[in-house]
């Protein structure tokens, strides 16, 4: 039950674009037409599943003060965090490189939609802010902490798809010259947080 | 030179791994002791201001030296055990305030995964709990100030509950947390809210506290919980209820022993004599 | 000198990095509710930028190629740490409101957009000024938009009132929706329209 309205909080509630702004940059850069703001949705939820969990047990087994304890007593009073942002960032572009790796050798097809997307993927935000919020948070368990995951993933995806299928309509529309394009998407994307707050009160 | 080959691929990788964890190091280490401090501080100030939000003539901004002046009001500082043994103490900073010892979060985090244990009945811990307990003198009256640390929304809350000498009445709260929602559970540091707590006071049995929706109604042991934050407002309340169960022995124990606090004192000291 | 001229104050209006190239909005504008905090991350942002863009230009000749993006992430990395670890040692309440978002100077792309772009292929004194200008650009947006939010939101600046308490006497009330996350991208829209308007040229098709 905790599962879940964790898993619904973090799509619709403290979604990563609307309520924290993270992974904006390609955000706006990529949310041109709907095909590719698919994969790049699909892209984030598989790498945040990926190294959320990988940075939580290095948060937990490493990093954390008292971390080491498991190591030796004489080990318990060691604090690491301050590395905590050299270990996360390192951890996600090394994972992006290796799963850039894999996905090309074995599975062609899914490279060929996918992989332009992922060497944008180690400086997204939102890779970073899903770990870092998973350390400042302090999940519980391991479980926790993937449900997070998967979760504010699907919060980003459904985001950019969202406002990629509002772009293509709006190609239609008279916007004004000076708002053509950027200015024009930055308010469409505010108008798409306010709607999306009206999700603040629900309780699972 | 080949910047491309392997070979100078891994030495490059490997001298910049060892320079940037020596710079990561030194400047981790020499600026430590000062961020301690200034967590060390903030504890102190919480503390504090939970302790004096009795006494109006007292008010903490950012200027105040919260050292001085907890060192000046603090009579005694302690941790007692879930039986309300003293177990160890403090120092109070009265020759130095360099010296004062406070219990930071980190030492409420350990506490609290004991309590979850005892929680889940192995009461066998309760002997090995180390629950803070700051003890102070505003005006001539005894305020016991106690914290309370768990599990919000979206990461930890915690708070400082200030008792007066009766181990009931509460004479000030105040609350802190490291990530609730912005504008809505994170409203339990604001004023309009804690200040609902002065004046409660702790009832008995299952119900010591509780942060209820739609109102207290009346009710001495309860506040009204946030609209909008109600996960919040209801973990806090359970917080509370069950650190303050553990409390609950040292604060009856302490309560019976000074029992300076009305008609049944004055009549005790006339028996003395 | 008219170079460095332009290397300076080009970022900071003309190719402002937000509002024209579209670099690093990421999250920092979750920190535009408060002009003190924005200010803080500005210069934060600032330093990070200068600094990470002459340490990358001074290794420029010597990084494996391969390892390229790796090598830029760990010098970065290494800036936004000491910086966290300043504020937090000398300005603790500041870098508690903060919190993450420090932290994500990391992967804010104006810093590795710099980086690529101009410190790789130029001098280390040009890399430090370009990536304290276009730190300085961005700056800039983020106390633009703080001061709006902070004024409307709240009636105050830097924490002190400015809205006189008479005008709430008169039934004038804060904006309560400044204070929420969506009125940074609506105010960032507004100025984007204004910098267009005035520069035709920007104008996209």
């Amino acid at each position: 039950m905790e599962y879940l309205s964790l898993f619904v909080k973090s799509i619709f509630v403290d979604n990563m674009i609307f309520a924290y702004f993270l992974g904006m940059c390609s955000y706006l850069a990529v949310s041109k037409n709907v095909k590719t703001a698919t994969g790049l949705g699909v892209a984030v939820i598989f790498v945040l599943l990926v190294t959320l969990p990988i940075n939580y047990l290095l948060n937990k087994y490493m990093l954390q003060p008292g971390a080491l304890s498991w190591i030796g007593e004489q080990y318990a009073e060691i604090d690491l965090s301050f590395l905590s942002f050299i270990v996360f960032i390192a951890v996600i572009a090394a994972i992006v490189q290796i799963v850039e790796m894999v996905v090309e050798k074995f599975a062609p097809a899914l490279y060929s939609s996918l992989g332009i997307f992922l060497p944008l993927i180690a400086v997204n935000c939102a890779i970073l802010g899903g770990s870092l919020f998973m350390q400042e948070r302090d999940y519980a368990n391991l479980g926790e902490a993937t449900v997070y995951a998967l979760g504010s993933g699907i919060g980003w995806f459904l985001a950019i798809v969202a406002l990629a299928a509002i772009r293509e309509k709006m190609a239609y529309s008279h916007v004004p010259a000076p708002l053509k394009g950027l200015g024009i998407t930055f308010i469409t994307v505010g108008l798409m947080g306010i709607a999306f707050m009206t999700f603040m009160g629900i309780q699972l | 030179m080949n910047t491309n080959s392997n070979l100078y691929t891994v030495i490059y990788s490997t001298v910049l791994v060892v320079v940037v964890a020596a710079v990561l190091a030194f400047a981790a280490m020499s600026l430590k002791p000062r961020q301690d401090e200034n967590v060390k501080i903030e504890t102190i100030t919480k503390v504090l201001s939970a302790a004096t939000q009795s006494d109006n003539t007292v008010s903490i901004g950012d200027d105040t030296d919260v050292m001085a002046m907890y060192a000046d009001k603090i009579t005694d500082a302690f941790y007692v055990n879930g039986n309300g043994e003293k177990v160890g103490s403090m120092n109070t900073g009265k020759d130095n305030v360099k010296n004062i010892i406070v219990a930071s979060t980190g030492d409420l985090k350990k506490q609290n995964d004991i309590i979850k244990q005892i929680e889940a009945g192995k009461t066998g811990l309760l002997a090995s709990l180390k629950l803070p307990v700051y003890v102070f003198d505003i005006n001539g009256e005894k305020v016991t100030v106690i914290p309370c640390y768990g599990a919000g929304l979206w990461g930890p809350i915690w708070g400082y509950i200030a008792v007066a000498a009766d181990g009931r009445t509460i004479d000030g709260a105040i609350f802190d947390h490291k990530s609730e929602t912005p504008g809505l559970g994170a409203k339990i540091t604001e004023e309009p809210f804690y200040g609902q707590f002065k004046g409660k006071s702790f009832g008995e049995g299952e119900t010591i506290f509780a942060v209820v929706k739609g109102g207290a109604k009346g009710a001495s042991n309860g506040v009204d919980a946030i609209s909008g934050a109600t996960i919040t407002s209801q973990a806090l309340g359970n917080t509370i209820n069950i650190w303050a169960k553990y409390y609950a022995p040292y604060l009856k124990a302490s309560a019976e022993k000074t029992c300076c606090c009305g008609d049944e004192c004055e009549t005790a000291k006339a028996e003395e004599e | 000198m008219k170079d460095w001229k332009e290397t300076l104050l080009n970022p900071i209006f003309k190719g402002n990095p937000i509002t024209v190239l579209v670099l690093g909005i990421c999250s920092s504008l979750a920190v535009t509710v408060q002009l003190k905090g924005a200010f803080v991350m500005a210069l934060s942002v600032i330093v990070v930028t200068g600094l990470s863009s002459f340490v990358v230009s001074l290794m420029r000749n010597s990084i494996p190629n391969r390892i390229r993006i790796i090598v830029q992430l760990v010098v970065v990395a290494l800036m936004v740490i000491l910086v966290d670890q300043v504020l937090k040692a000398y300005a603790y309440s500041i870098s508690k409101t903060l919190s993450v978002y420090i932290g994500l100077i990391i992967t804010n792309c104006i810093v590795m957009g710099r980086i690529e772009a101009y410190a790789l292929g130029n001098k280390p004194l040009p890399s430090l000024l370009d990536g304290l200008a276009n730190g300085a650009g961005y700056g800039l947006i983020l106390v633009v938009v703080a001061f709006f939010r902070e004024l409307l939101g709240s009636g105050t600046l830097f924490g002190f009132r400015i809205i006189p308490e008479s005008f709430y006497g008169a039934g004038y009330m804060n904006n309560g929706l400044m204070i929420l996350p969506p009125m940074a991208l609506i105010l960032l829209g507004c100025i984007i329209w204004i910098q267009r308007a005035i520069q035709k040229d920007l104008q996209e098709k």
